[in-house]
Formats: C-alpha cells, structure tokens, sequence
C-alpha cells in the first residue's frame, strides 16, 4: 500500500519513536482536543472522555512502532480515540448507539422556515428574508469572529462538533473522517452540513 | 427531456455542503448552478458558508484541560522510561 505520510508527519512520526518529548507535545497541542471532542461522541461524560483520551494516547504510544503509514498519522490517531471511546461507551452501556448519531442527521431543516415563503405564496420555498451580503473582509478576520465561531461550535450536539472540528478547523478531507470515525459519506456530510449551517448561522446574528 | 421543476431557495440551502463537496449528481449540481444565477439570496447564503469554513478554519485547535495535559506527559515519560 502506498505511503501517505507528509514530510511533517513523518518527522513528529521519527521524534515520537525517539521518545522525543517536544514531538509529542506538538501532537498532543494540534489534535488532543480534537481528540477529546471525538471522545464525547461516544461517551456520557467528560471526565470519562479525558480517561479515554488518556488511555487512548497509550495505545499510540504502544502501537507507535507498527504504524505503517497507511494513513496519515492525524487519521490514525483520530482512529485510536474513536475506537477507545466505543469500547468505553459500550461498557458503560450509555454508548451512544450508532443509529442515534443518525438522529442527528434527522430531516430538520437548517434554516428557519420563516425565513420562506408558505406554500400559499405565488413561490412557496423562495426567500421571505433572503440573507444580506456581509460588509467586506474586516469583521470576518477579529478575535471576535473567532470567539462567536468557538461557541458556537461548543454548542453543539456532539457528533456535529466532532466532525465540523475535524473538516474544518483541523482540516481533515471527507475520507479522512470517515474512515477515522466509521462514518458513511452521506452521514457526514450530513453533520457537517448541520454544524456549518448553525455557525453561518451565529456569524449572521454576529454580523448583523 | 428535463421536466423537473426548479429547485427552491429553502431546498438550495440544504444542498450546499453537497455542492461544495461536489457529491451533486450532475443533473442536480446544473440545477442548484441555475438556481443561483438568478437568486441573490441564495448567492449570498453560499458566499457566507464559504467564509464560514474559511473563518472556521482560523480557529485554534483549542487547549487541552491543563490537568489532562499534565497527566498525558506523564504517560509520555513513564512510557519512555520503559
């Protein structure tokens, strides 16, 4: 199978065999909350997701000599944390059952019906309150930008504050998280979709 | 033969990380192209979800709780140390 570490990838790779402590600190700062994110997917706590965060490290640190590669390194840690958190899930037997994460993927429209024409109107489904350009560049690049994003994104349901966490703020691709959380494509695409449309959403009010 | 009627603006908004992905089929990707050539609303929509993930894309990847931080080195230490 071909190798698909980066040259980035492959030098935190080297520190941390090396029992480099700064590799290692460089990793656990770039994906530990991420990871700590995937883990309240699964289970009911977070202090349990911590343990799991925990324990799911020392399984890296374990299984660092045979990682081969396969995928990147990101992908393989996201992989370990997820698994750790299933199997913690299960025995605490508060798992969030698979199929519930598809709750999450419900039909629920993503913006407000309101903000369309009824089925009266002469264009049912056509904007009622269309959304208004945002003012140019400025606004979109503050601290306070950053900040409304942050919340917003702690707000949600936890399934969507992984994923958007991972595509979007980590910069995973679609595959990389499916393949990390065992997701279809529609089902994450799905969740992104729900996350992304809740933070344009506070972005709107934020702008306004 | 094309009878399907035009796309609404409340469907629109449901299909943009579709579009952005690019997993439209080709049929609903030219009509979701269609759409917004005529609709300054949904143009807008699709400008701010992309300045959404740009700006999502700024945000830090977030701190650990210092405590888990603490106890995850000591896992890297005692780990070395074996």
């Amino acid at each position: 199978m071909e190798q698909v570490l980066s040259p980035h990838d492959a030098r935190l790779l080297e520190g941390l065999r090396a029992g480099d402590e700064a590799a290692f600190v460089a990793l656990m700062r770039e994906y530990g909350a991420g990871m700590l994110r995937v883990a309240m997917m699964y289970v009911s706590s977070r202090a349990v997701a911590e343990e799991v965060v925990q324990e799911a490290w020392l399984g890296v640190l374990r299984g660092i000599g045979r990682f081969e590669g396969r995928s990147s390194l990101k992908t393989w840690l996201f992989r370990i944390v997820a698994n750790t958190a299933k199997t913690r899930g299960m025995r605490e037997s508060r798992s969030i059952p698979f199929s519930s994460l598809g709750d999450d993927t419900g039909g629920e429209p993503t913006v407000d019906p309101d903000r369309f024409l009824g089925s009266g109107e002469r264009f049912p489904g056509h904007w009622a309150v269309p959304p208004q350009a945002w003012a140019p560049e400025g606004r979109l690049l503050s601290q306070e930008t950053i900040d409304v994003i942050e919340r917003e994104i702690d707000r949600l349901p936890a399934a969507q504050r992984a994923v958007i966490t991972m595509r979007d703020v980590q910069g995973f691709t679609s595959e990389e998280v499916c393949n990390a959380l065992d997701l279809s494509e529609t089902n994450q695409r799905v969740l992104l979709h729900r996350a992304r449309a809740k933070v344009r959403g506070a972005l709107e009010e934020y702008m306004r | 033969m094309r009878l399907e009627r035009e796309l609404a603006c409340q469907e629109v908004v449901e299909l943009v990380t579709a579009y952005l992905e690019d997993s439209l089929s080709p049929e609903d990707r030219e009509r979701f192209e269609e759409h917004l050539v005529f609709c300054d609303g949904c143009q807008n929509y699709l400008a701010q979800m992309r300045d959404t993930i740009a700006a999502t894309g700024r945000v830090p990847p977030g701190a650990l709780p210092a405590g888990l931080e603490e106890r995850l080195l000591e896992a890297f230490r005692g780990w070395r140390a074996s």
